[in-house]
């Protein structure tokens, strides 16, 4: 029989845990083309930020050795267009929309979970908080316990109480837990590990950085140890929060390794970039990876590798 | 689901195509693969992106390629030309038949034709020309006469000169050592070229800034012309937001857009060519950008948030500035290293 792979995201159910990685599905109408997006479980879309923005000059991105770095500048059309164009959109396909948002000041992010829940129909927000807080000499929000708890606080207080506030952490820090805590203690439902990683490439014909905005966010396969540890540490320390997984996955079995880890829901990310149906995809081997292990629910896999003795002969034998 | 599969009807789609053939034409290589719905859906212009390095690559992101040709022979085929340029194009030019290759395509805007029988200049340089002989056919059967003007740095990179000496009304070679035709780039010729053929519209595709002369020329002459750009992008499909550059849209408004869904072909005239490579500040959405519109209508709102926003500069990056003046040597190689 075919595993249930069906999860909640605050008070919608989703009919499986995959999740299209925001910024990398745009706002999914060009995924559409490929995949089913009313099959994906929720569409988190590209951050979205109060006004239109261009982002930052090209080169935007950069091959890596099983990754990528971009250097986007949340390049966006902002609330008003996505409002009226990209929500309705996804809404009339049947799609579940997951809306990430992106800001320079509390009250940036406090409008636009204001703006989102006054909109029908958002699942979920994620708060992008890898931004540079303006009122905090740039530090990015995401680096400080305090900036980043403040942010959650503010959107948690303006977002409907039935919508799910999610804080998505980067990994570049000393302490994610200690930032997962802030942000839980601030009104977090849940928490999105990880944003990408900070990184830079330099061209060694031309001797100069490849990308124009000098550094960029690594992502790809190539950080995926990084989410499976940052998922590890944040699920030990807090049990019971919630987490989407995100970080290089690439496969059915990467998603898995994800939960494993402690995360209910996972993202799938620069994978669309190489296989624009991945999401698809991911979940069909995910449902395979669970079958072959002999597991009926999703429920079970989540958080199974933090369990001391392994659960069942069949799951620890196969390969 | 049966919206989403009405809008598969004429869009792109994703195949595991087999090859047919890779060769060798003179610098670079050609590769046809078995497409049928991609070669179905083809126009002229439009490009195809291709997942390389085989299962659990490390090379994440899709080469693009400007399709070369379509044929109907095995229900579709799809070819499309590329220089070595790196890991990825290695592994392309490794290939043999019967190997199988991911693609997605047809991909971006095809060059528009004109409804009347006009007088038609096609310039490439390098491997750029590729796409134009598919547009000849194209031209041609609408009744438009086609002149080509191709250049390279030297013979052997001059992408198509006998099919365009063959096919052409007129053909004008230029390569930079004078190995085939006439000495000199192809817009040294240029003048002279639409001069001879009294050219009515001009197609070009090639190096940036080949398409800037072209463009600057044919504004001279007060003749259109469309421009296939080539910039870098990761996914081909408009997701990645990786391939922008500045467009004069039809409102005067000049807004960051994606060469790989609202192009790959262009007026020439819509291009911002100096500020290419750079968010020019005067863009949709670039620091301290405000529509006028959205000024009045929302004073004494959230206006002062958001100045203080735009004024932000880009995210991720504490004071770093988001512009850049002139291009970098490496991006102009785009069509996937």
């Amino acid at each position: 029989m075919a595993p249930d792979l069906r999860t909640r995201l605050g008070t919608v159910e989703l009919p499986n845990p995959i999740l299209t990685a925001s910024g990398c599905a745009g706002s999914g109408r060009e995924l559409a083309q490929f995949v089913d997006v009313s099959k994906v479980g929720a569409i988190v879309t590209k951050s979205v930020m109060l006004a239109p923005r261009a982002g930052r000059p090209t080169p935007r991105m950069a091959e890596t050795a099983s990754g990528m770095l971009n250097s986007i500048g949340l390049q966006g059309p902002g609330i008003d267009a996505f409002l009226q164009r990209d929500l309705p959109w996804l809404l009339s396909r049947g799609a579940r929309a997951v809306v990430s948002i992106a800001g320079s000041t509390l009250d940036e992010y406090a409008e636009l979970a204001s703006r989102l829940s006054d909109a029908a129909g958002v699942t979920a927000i994620e708060v992008n908080i890898s931004c540079p807080n303006v009122e905090h000499r740039g530090q990015v929000f995401a680096c400080d316990p305090v900036d980043a708890g403040a942010v959650i606080e503010a959107v948690r207080a303006r977002a409907r109480y039935d919508i799910p506030v999610f804080a998505k952490l980067s990994p570049d820090v000393a302490d994610i837990v200690a930032i997962a805590r802030a942000c839980v203690s601030a009104g977090a439902d849940g928490l999105s590990l990880i944003n990408t990683l900070h990184g830079m490439v330099i061209d060694t014909d031309t001797m100069r950085p490849v990308l124009a905005g000098l550094t960029g966010g690594l992502s790809g396969p190539a950080i995926r140890p990084v989410a499976v540890r940052c998922i590890w540490q944040v699920r030990q320390a807090l049990p019971d929060v919630p987490i989407i997984g995100m970080g290089g996955v690439v496969t059915g079995r990467d998603a898995l390794e994800l939960m494993l880890a402690g995360a209910s829901m996972v993202s799938v990310g620069t994978a669309i970039f190489h296989d624009p149906s991945a999401s698809a995809r991911i979940l069909r081997e995910l449902d395979d990876e669970l079958a072959r292990r002999g597991i009926e629910r999703l429920s079970q896999v989540i958080s199974l590798a933090h369990e001391m003795r392994v659960a069942g002969p069949s799951m620890g034998t196969v390969r | 689901m049966t919206a989403s599969e009405h809008e598969t009807e004429s869009g792109p789609m994703q195949v595991r195509g087999t090859v047919l053939t890779v060769r060798r034409v003179d610098a670079y290589h050609a590769i046809t693969i078995v497409a049928p719905g991609i070669a179905a859906r083809f126009k002229p212009g439009q490009f195809v992106a291709v997942a390389v390095g085989g299962q659990d690559t490390s090379m994440l992101l899709r080469r693009a390629f400007s399709v070369h040709d379509v044929r109907p022979d095995h229900g579709g085929t799809v070819e499309f030309v590329f220089a070595v340029a790196g890991r990825g194009t290695r592994w392309l030019a490794e290939r043999r038949a019967r190997d199988v290759l991911d693609m997605t395509g047809p991909l971006g805007r095809p060059f528009p034709v004109p409804r009347d029988p006009v007088s038609c200049l096609l310039v490439g340089g390098g491997y750029g020309s590729a796409p134009l002989f598919a547009l000849a056919d194209r031209l041609r059967a609408r009744r438009c006469s086609v002149d080509f003007l191709l250049g390279a740095a030297s013979g052997d990179r001059v992408f198509g000169a006998l099919t365009a000496r063959r096919t052409g009304r007129s053909a004008t070679i230029t390569t930079v050592d004078g190995s085939l035709g006439v000495r000199g780039i192809v817009t040294d010729m240029l003048g002279q070229v639409i001069h001879d053929a009294r050219t009515d519209v001009i197609y070009a595709c090639g190096p940036m800034a080949m398409l800037r002369q072209v463009t600057a020329l044919a504004r001279r002459y007060d003749i259109p012309v469309q421009v296939a750009v080539e910039e870098s992008m990761a996914c081909g499909i408009g997701v990645c937001m990786t391939c922008v550059l500045p467009i004069v849209g039809s409102d005067g408004i000049t807004r960051m857009v994606r060469s790989c869904v609202d192009g790959p072909v262009f007026r020439g005239e819509q291009v911002r060519w100096d500020d290419v490579g750079t968010i020019p500040f005067d863009a949709f959405g670039a620091p301290g950008w405000e529509p006028r519109a959205a000024r009045s209508q929302r004073a004494g709102g959230v206006d002062g948030r958001r100045g203080q926003a735009g004024q932000a500069g880009p995210s991720g990056q504490s004071g770093q500035p988001g512009h850049r003046r002139g291009a970098q040597p490496g991006r102009r190689q785009s069509h996937g290293a």
